[in-house]
This record gives C-alpha cells, structure tokens and sequence, in this order.
C-alpha cells in the first residue's frame, strides 16, 4: 500500500485497547498456583539427572554405563547411542548438542543420562558412569578460533561462503552493501575507525530449565515443559526420537522468563529417551550451574567499524566487520548483527561483513534481538565519537542521516512506514536531554532497531453457551500476551474484557503455531485473534438474521449486539451476544471463529534510549542515574505491558553493558556458572527507567500493532557505553565495563 | 521480469552481479527461477532465506504474489529471541 | 539414607513430614508438601526467589534444612491471600503491571511484606535496598517498586 495510505483503524475509538485491565492470568501468578516447569509431577516418577563433560574439548573413547545401571533405584540410563540416526543437519545438531556424538565439544556438554527413583540415587548413579576421554586442546576466544592453527571442532563443515585457506572454525561468510566505501571515507571530513569486543552473556532468566516427560509402551508420550514453543518441541523431539508428531503432545507450563533462551531444546529430548527406556514419567530440571554451563548463551564477539562523516553531520561511509562465536555448532546471529548495525541511517555508501566461528563453548541460541545489540553497540560508538570530534549534537545527527519511510534500508528493502524520526524527535524534545550533569557525569544517546515477523499463527475462538468467550492460542505467554489477546477478542466482539478468557492450548488441540519470539506474539496472534472475533461475528450475524428472516447481508455487527441495518434498520431489536449463544443450539449448533495463517506484514521497531551515569573514578564503579526509553508500538495494546517490555530490555541491557559476561579459565571451563558471579542488575542498582511510547501505526496490523519486545535490548549497550565514555573521559571499547575495566581506561588515558 | 537485489556475499554465485532478473509471478517461482538459473544460491535458499517484497518480510508464503514492478529483496531467514 | 521425622507450623498449619537429613526446606517444601509457590533459581541463595518467613524472618529456604523447620513457623506465598481476600501487595502488583513471567514474584511478595512488617514507611531507596537479594529479569524492577511503595501507603491508610 502507498505510504501514505490511512491506516485502516486511524479514527478508531477503542474501547478496550488502550487501557490497562488486570491481566487474566495474574492471580495465580501472586497467589503461587501457577504452574511452572518444574512444579509438576506424576505418579510414580523418576528423578532424571545429565552427566556432563569437565573438558571443553575431548574425545569421547568409550562410555560404560554398567555399574550405574545396576545401582539400585537407577530405571534407565542413556547415551548418544540411544538415539537413532537424524539426517537434517539442524535437527543433528540438536541432538549433538543435547547429546554429545563423538566429541564433548564444551565444559558442560550432555554426555549420558539417568532416571533414579531418587535424586540421591541418581546422583550416585551419575558418578558410576565411566567415561574415557581423550583431552583435545580447546579454543574460546572468537579471534583466535579464527586463526588457521586453532583447535578445529568440525572438520569440512565450513560452507561455499568461506574462502579456501582460512580456519576450519569459520562456518560462513556474511557481507551486503552497497555504494562505494572508499569514495565515501574520502569525501569525509573525519574518519574514525574502532575495534570493539563484548562477552558472552546470558539470557539469566530465573527459572531453569525443566521438563516431565512420559510415554506409553504404545508410543504415545506426554510432555509438560517451560518453553517459548511448544509447537516447535514436538516438531523437534519427535524427529530427533523418530516419532510421528501426532503420537507427542507437549503442553507448555507457565514459563519463568525466555528471552529466546527457550527456544530450542536441551533436557526434552533426553527426557522422552529416559521415559522410553523406563518406563516411567521422567522429571529433570536444570540447576542454574548447569544453565550457565549448557544452555544458549549469547555470542561474545569482536567487530572492527569505520565511519566517515562530514562537518556538518552527514554520514558518507559506514563500514563494519563482525565476527561472532556461536558455540560448539554454527549458526551465530552475525548476519543480523550486520544487518541491524546499519538500520537506523540513509547511507548511500554501506558495506557490512560477518563471520559465524564455533569455538568451545555452549551452542549460543538467541536473547532478544540476536545479534543486534552488539553490532548496534559498536557502531553506535562511532557515531557518538564522531559527533564528539566534530562538536555536533547526537539527536541532531541522527535525524540528520535517520532512515524515514521509504528510505532504501542499508541492508537492503526499502522501509515502509516507520517511527525513527518521531522517537528521535520525542527524545530531543524531552527534558531528559536537556537536564544538567555533574561531575563524573556523562550522557549517552543510542538508537536500536529489530526486524520482527509474523509467522504460522492459529488461533480458535469458541462462544460459550452463556455468552463468555474462550479464545485459544497456541503461543506462551512470556510478557503478558494473553492480556492482550483477551483485549483485542474483546474489542472487536464489543463484550467487557471480563467475559473473554485465553488460554494457551496443548500441541493437540491447535495446527502449528511458530515459537514466541521475533516480537511476533502481540501482532501475528493479535492479527488471527482480530480475525477469529470477525469470523465468529459473520456467524452471529447469520444467526440474527436467520431469526429475524432476512438477509445476512442485511445485519450488522455493533457495540457486542446484532442490530438489523439497511431496509430493515429499526424492524427488530439488536440482539447481544449473550443472547445469541444462548439458542445457538437451536440455530445451527455451537458458534465459533478461527483464523489460522503464516502472517505477514510486520513492521519493524526503532528506538532511541537516554541514559546518565556516574563513574567513580577511583574504584571505576558506574552507577546508572537516569534512564528513558523512547519506542515505536505502533500501537500499545496494553500500554503497561508494553512499557514492561522497555524497562525490561533496556534493564538487561544495562547489565549486558556493565557487568555480565562469561568468564573462563585457561582450562576452557566456566569459572562463573551462579548468579553470585554473573552480576545481573538488581532493584538497589538501577533507577527507575522511564518511558514514552511512540505509535507510527504499522500498515500490516488491522490496530497497527507492531513487536517490541525485542528493539529494547539494542540500543542500551551503546547508550550506557557512551554515557559511561562521556562521564570518564576516555572511550571505553570492550564490554562489559566492570570496574576493573573502567578503573584501567581511566588510569591509562591519564598516562 | 522481475528483479531481485543479491546481498554481497551471495554475488559469488550471481557472477557478481547485485540485482538480476528472473520470471515470476510468486514467491516460490522466484525462489525455483533462481536456483535455475544461479545454481550457487542453492545451498543458501537451503540454509533458508526472507524474501521482502515491497518493504514487507516473508518467510515461506509460496504463493506470496511478485509483480513486474515489486522490490524484491533476498535476506538470510530471520529469527528471533 | 533414615529420614528425620519432622513437626512443624506452615502457613497456620500444623504440618508434619520426614525428609532426609541433606534435604533443603525448598525441596521439602516443593516435593512432599506440594506447596511449589517458593521457586528454585539457583539453589544457593542469590536469587530469593525461595524467599519464606520462619518465625518471622525473611529466609532463602534452599539455604535451610527441612529439618531446621522442627517446632517453629513457616509462612510461604500460599499463606499470604486471606482465602479469597488478596494482601494489598498482591492486588497492587497486578494493578501496576509489576510481574511478567511471574517466577520471581512469589519471593518478591514473601520479602516486601517483611519488609512493610519492620518499616511500613519506606524510602524507594530503602525498597530497593531490601529488595536487592530478589531478582527479577524480565520487569527491570521499576514497577515492583512503585507497586511496593503504593501498597505500604495503602496499608498505611495514607
């Protein structure tokens, strides 16, 4: 549709969506009745438990599993060679990852499993399994994974895009563009060129992972687990076990937190082998040692970025290189990282180059946005360093060179409607930006941008025969969605939001539903809610019609009541949901709607954050003094929940930029695998984080809703990095900027 | 024809070329057309790829029609957390 | 391994239960009482999300043994609605939006309402203080906060 089109709800007055009601699901959560992953069980269950590689990287000789197998208590115990043969690569990958092959490839790595009738015996048990490793050396720097006589993991698994020669670690070669660099550096009347390095972080959600897991000696199994996608666990364990996907029926738990790190499995598939081989329900969860350890971290890169700009603000050039580890297995996000890093400017000049390496460590999966925040970061760096150089102010060049609508995007489509400039503009004209600093103080401006998408969506929508409303979805609730399902259903049908309830169905009762992620929930399952409400209102609106003996066509849906429209207006009185329902028995049986779709039609989110820090500088501690977050909704279905998402990510962003990152020993192990050492923020370290909600509708939605949850991780690394900067007077260019860090740029600027 | 933007390290395959041209009236023809004619794309279409069409992403719709005049972009498949 | 046999108060309860000697509170709690309202995040007392009072005292309960728990009073999440009434924490959590996921919010309920318990009038620093041993990942803590701090009021009948 043309930019300039009016959004289909432009106008609207919405009753519900908008507001802020209690979220339906929010009693048990304060209550403690919610069920969790690990708050469930079964009669007659076993404790399952993972044995788990102390090397980064060995051979796997031999594994004998005979004397825990015949510890009493002890019901199964697996190994890789309980698993048939897969032939996807990314299934097989899976697998090796939730089960080591031939090669424990990280400290942590699955290499057998137990189920015991008791955790102590399991644990017993877990010591009784030998193992004969042949200690392999191990790489963890992404650097020097690269080097050509690193320690290779797979050999011949680099893909058509590596050139000949280089490092067998080095899985794919990434790079867009367009323009002329080099012309556009030298039309530049300052350049300046970075490397930067972050550290591998994690998602740090607080519930482990868990699962429980049972399956008859027909084959047909059960499986209760914390995940973003249930959907996606059936698909996954039924193909890594051989099974057909109707004979697995999963349904998803009350998850505590994902943020992406539950969007693949680890303990699912080794607890239905467990189950299989027992005979028994089969209960594992994770300790937070073993989250660390043998989760989906983040990548820890390094990224070399050269910017050109003119005096008067105008960027000619942007150049970046990223190199990313992903882990044991391929697949880092570097691609997105150079794809988002770019995003925010109109550049006629563009190159981006990315390097997916594998190095001895967990197999990173995402975390909000993957890949983007650090790109951002390093590039976000520049700009401010730049407009530092040449004494320009940082809102102001970026609306200067902002990506608007219709903009050729840097990596690539061209953007449709979009809300960059009307964020940058709210950030300038908010007092935050003007608000006086002190000493050691400093101010840090960032943008952030995330793709999002649709994807397979189904969505049943059920009228009960007192006139509630049960809308069932396919997709765990990770930040409130249902309260906004519950919203949309409601709006569109014209009934109090008290009278819709959503739930999140089991695999079997529901087609396929895409994971929650890519900010894609509000949108592609509000969009099939939207549309279910629709379809379940031509119904109604049938059924009204038939009653009243005329046409179908004749009828009109308003304020939650059928109402007779054009030559019959005024002939009958409007007929309520309520009462329809109440004989839909009598006119053709029980009234329902369903949409089911592989949505399209995202829009992408920009956002700008503010942040003040302080720096000691004689300890090298920051403290973050103010922070605000400007968004594009689109449109906020639950204004509340959206303004969760902003503090939420610029939150974990905060502590992605000061103090989380893995840490290992020269012996390839994690040394920091508890949250006493892996620093993530608490209530006593922060402010609070204000923000503004900006809504450029977003064209693919009927409301205009576009995904946040993710954009808010981006812009935070670079903004606290800045604001950091500013405030200690020397560029700090590695993350995270503990106070050892800090105190160390500190002491070298001064000489 | 319609003409479809080849991201950089995907042009080894297009003979360098940024932008080529293939017939087709839907995603899925796009996609075959072009493992036709460039086989070298092949292993990426494979790993997976977004096409956006005039600004808007999407991710297997096979039938998603392209016209003549439609910006047609290859991006690798996007994820996300 | 002999199980200890053990007499104890929860919730207004009086509870009794064996469990093993290297069992902690969180498990017996979770395992044999099914109360599984307190959550285990990591198991060595840095997240709080297995905060429980006993005998009044905020206490991580995965660093307490069950068999500790002979002879004094335990108070979980489960306890802290009255039937059907919710405590005012509670309600303002929900009405300040100050949970997503939910797991760390039964901790964080038990610690705020020790908290209004010694000092029904505290500063946001003072609430951020006491509430820096629960963690929480998914709000950044800024509407726990004001959720705490208008519940005290509440409570303070201000």
């Amino acid at each position: 549709m043309a930019l300039d089109d009016k959004h289909e709800a432009e106008g609207r007055v919405f009753k519900i969506v908008g507001t802020r009601p209690i979220r339906p699901d929010g009693i048990d959560k304060v209550t403690g009745r919610a069920r969790f992953g690990a708050d469930m069980s079964a009669p007659g269950m076993l404790v399952g438990l993972i044995l788990r590689s102390p090397h980064a990287h060995a051979r796997i000789r031999s594994i004998n599993i005979a004397k825990a197998e015949a510890l009493p208590g002890v019901k199964a115990v697996v190994t890789r060679a309980d698993f048939g043969n897969v032939s996807d690569d990314d299934l097989r990958d899976i697998l090796h990852n939730v089960m080591a092959h031939d090669k424990a490839l990280y400290d942590g790595h699955a290499v057998a499993a137990v189920a015991a009738t008791s955790t102590s015996a399991a644990r017993q048990a877990l010591k009784l399994i030998e193992v004969d490793y042949e200690v392999l050396p191990h790489v963890i720097d992404v650097d020097e994974a690269m080097q050509p006589d690193a320690p290779v993991l797979h050999e011949g698994r680099s893909d058509e895009t590596v050139p000949a020669g280089m490092s067998a670690n080095i899985m794919h070669r990434f790079e867009y563009g367009h323009g002329d660099v080099e012309a556009g550096l030298a039309a530049a009347d300052e350049v300046i060129e970075r490397s930067f390095k972050t550290a591998a972080t994690h998602q740090g959600y607080i519930e482990p992972h868990a699962c429980l897991a049972s399956m008859g000696p027909d084959g047909q199994a059960d499986l209760w687990c914390c995940t973003q996608g249930h959907y996606m666990v059936r698909n996954t364990c039924a193909g890594i076990l051989g099974m057909e996907v109707s004979q697995l029926k999963v349904t998803a738990s009350e998850i505590g937190g994902g943020f992406g790190g539950k969007t693949t499995v680890f303990l699912e598939p080794v607890a239905l082998a467990l189950a299989r081989k027992s005979g028994r329900p089969v209960k594992m969860v994770m300790s937070r040692e073993e989250v660390f350890r043998a989760s989906g971290p983040t990548s820890s890169t390094s990224i070399d970025v050269k910017i050109g700009m003119k005096r008067d603000g105008t960027i000619t050039a942007g150049w970046a290189e990223l190199r990313y580890q992903g882990g044991a297995f391929p697949g880092s996000p570097v691609q997105f990282g150079a794809m988002s890093c770019f995003a925010a400017y109109d550049l006629a000049n563009v190159q981006a180059i990315g390097w997916d390496v594998v190095a001895n460590r967990p197999k990173q999966i995402a975390y909000r946005a993957p890949g983007a925040p650090m790109g951002a970061y390093a590039v976000e760096s520049v700009v401010d360093e730049l407009c530092g150089k040449l004494g320009l102010d940082r809102l102001e060049v970026r609306l200067k060179n902002a990506s608007r609508d219709g903009t050729k995007a840097a990596y690539g489509p061209r953007f449709g409607r979009i809300g960059l400039t009307a964020v940058l503009e709210a950030a300038k004209a908010h007092p935050h930006y003007t608000a006086p600093l002190g000493p050691n103080q400093g101010r840090g401006v960032a943008c952030g941008f995330w793709f999002n998408f649709g994807g397979d969506t189904c969505v049943s929508l059920n009228v009960n025969p007192d006139g509630t409303v049960g809308v069932s979805e396919g997709n765990p609730d990770i930040g409130g969605s249902r309260a906004a399902m519950t919203m949309m259903a409601a709006e569109e049908l014209g009934i109090p939001y008290e009278r819709v309830r959503t739930t999140i169905a089991d695999t079997s009762a529901l087609g396929q539903n895409d994971v929650t992620d890519g900010s894609r929930v509000t949108f592609a399952v509000g969009l099939a809610t939207i549309k279910a409400a629709r379809a379940a209102i031509t119904i109604m609106c049938a059924r009204a019609a038939k009653i009243w003996g005329i046409d179908a066509d004749a009828v009109v849906w308003e304020d939650g009541h059928a109402k007779p429209a054009g030559p019959n207006a005024g002939k009958f009185p409007p007929m309520s949901l309520a009462e329809i329902a109440a004989v839909a028995t009598n006119t053709g049986g029980p009234i329902a709607g369903h949409h089911e779709v592989n949505a399209e039609g995202a829009g992408v989110s920009f956002a700008a954050h503010l942040v003040d820090a302080e720096v000691d500088p004689e300890t090298g501690a920051v403290k973050i003094l103010r922070y605000t977050v400007f968004q594009d909704a689109g449109k906020a279905v639950h204004p509340a929940y959206v303004e969760g998402q902003f503090q939420g990510g610029a939150v974990q962003g905060i502590g992605w930029a000061l103090n989380e990152e893995y840490i290992y020993g020269a012996d390839g192990r994690l040394q920091n695998p508890g949250f006493l050492d892996y620093r993530i923020p608490v209530a006593s370290d922060l402010p609070m984080i204000d923000t503004v909600i900006i809504e450029v509708a977003n064209p693919g939605h009927p409301y205009g809703v576009r995904g946040v949850g993710e954009t808010s991780i981006v812009p935070p690394l670079a903004a606290v990095a800045n604001a950091v900067s500013a405030a200690a007077g020397v560029r700090l260019t590695e993350l995270p900027m503990s106070p050892p860090k800090v105190l160390h740029a500190i002491d070298a600027a001064r000489g | 024809m319609v003409r479809v933007a080849i991201w950089g390290s995907l042009r080894a395959a297009t003979g360098g070329r940024a932008e080529v041209e293939v017939e087709a009236a839907n995603l899925r023809e796009l996609l075959d057309r072009l493992a036709e004619a460039y086989p070298g794309i092949q292993p990426q279409i494979d790993r997976g790829v977004s096409v956006v069409i005039d600004g808007l992403v999407y991710n297997d719709s096979w039938f998603t029609p392209v016209r003549p005049d439609s910006e047609v972009v290859l991006l690798p498949r996007i994820v996300g957390g | 391994m002999t199980q200890i046999h053990v007499s104890t108060k929860i919730n207004g309860d009086a509870v009794e239960f064996l469990c093993e000697p290297n069992e902690t509170l969180l498990d017996v709690l979770r395992d044999r009482l099914d109360l599984t309202g307190a959550k285990e995040g990591c198991g060595t007392g840095d997240c709080g999300a297995c905060s429980v009072t006993v005998d009044g005292r905020l206490v991580c309960s995965c660093l307490m043994l069950g068999a500790e728990a002979e002879g004094r009073e335990v108070t979980t999440i489960e306890g802290m609605a009255d039937g059907e009434v919710l405590h005012p924490l509670q309600q303002k959590f929900l009405e300040h939006a100050a949970l997503q996921c939910g797991i760390c919010t039964p901790g964080i309920l038990v610690a705020a309402k020790a908290l209004l318990e010694r000092n029904p009038d505290p500063t946001e620093t003072e609430t951020r203080y006491w509430l820096a041993g629960n963690l929480c990942r998914c709000t950044g803590y800024d509407k726990v906060i004001r959720a705490v701090m208008d519940a005290a009021a509440q409570m303070r009948g201000a």
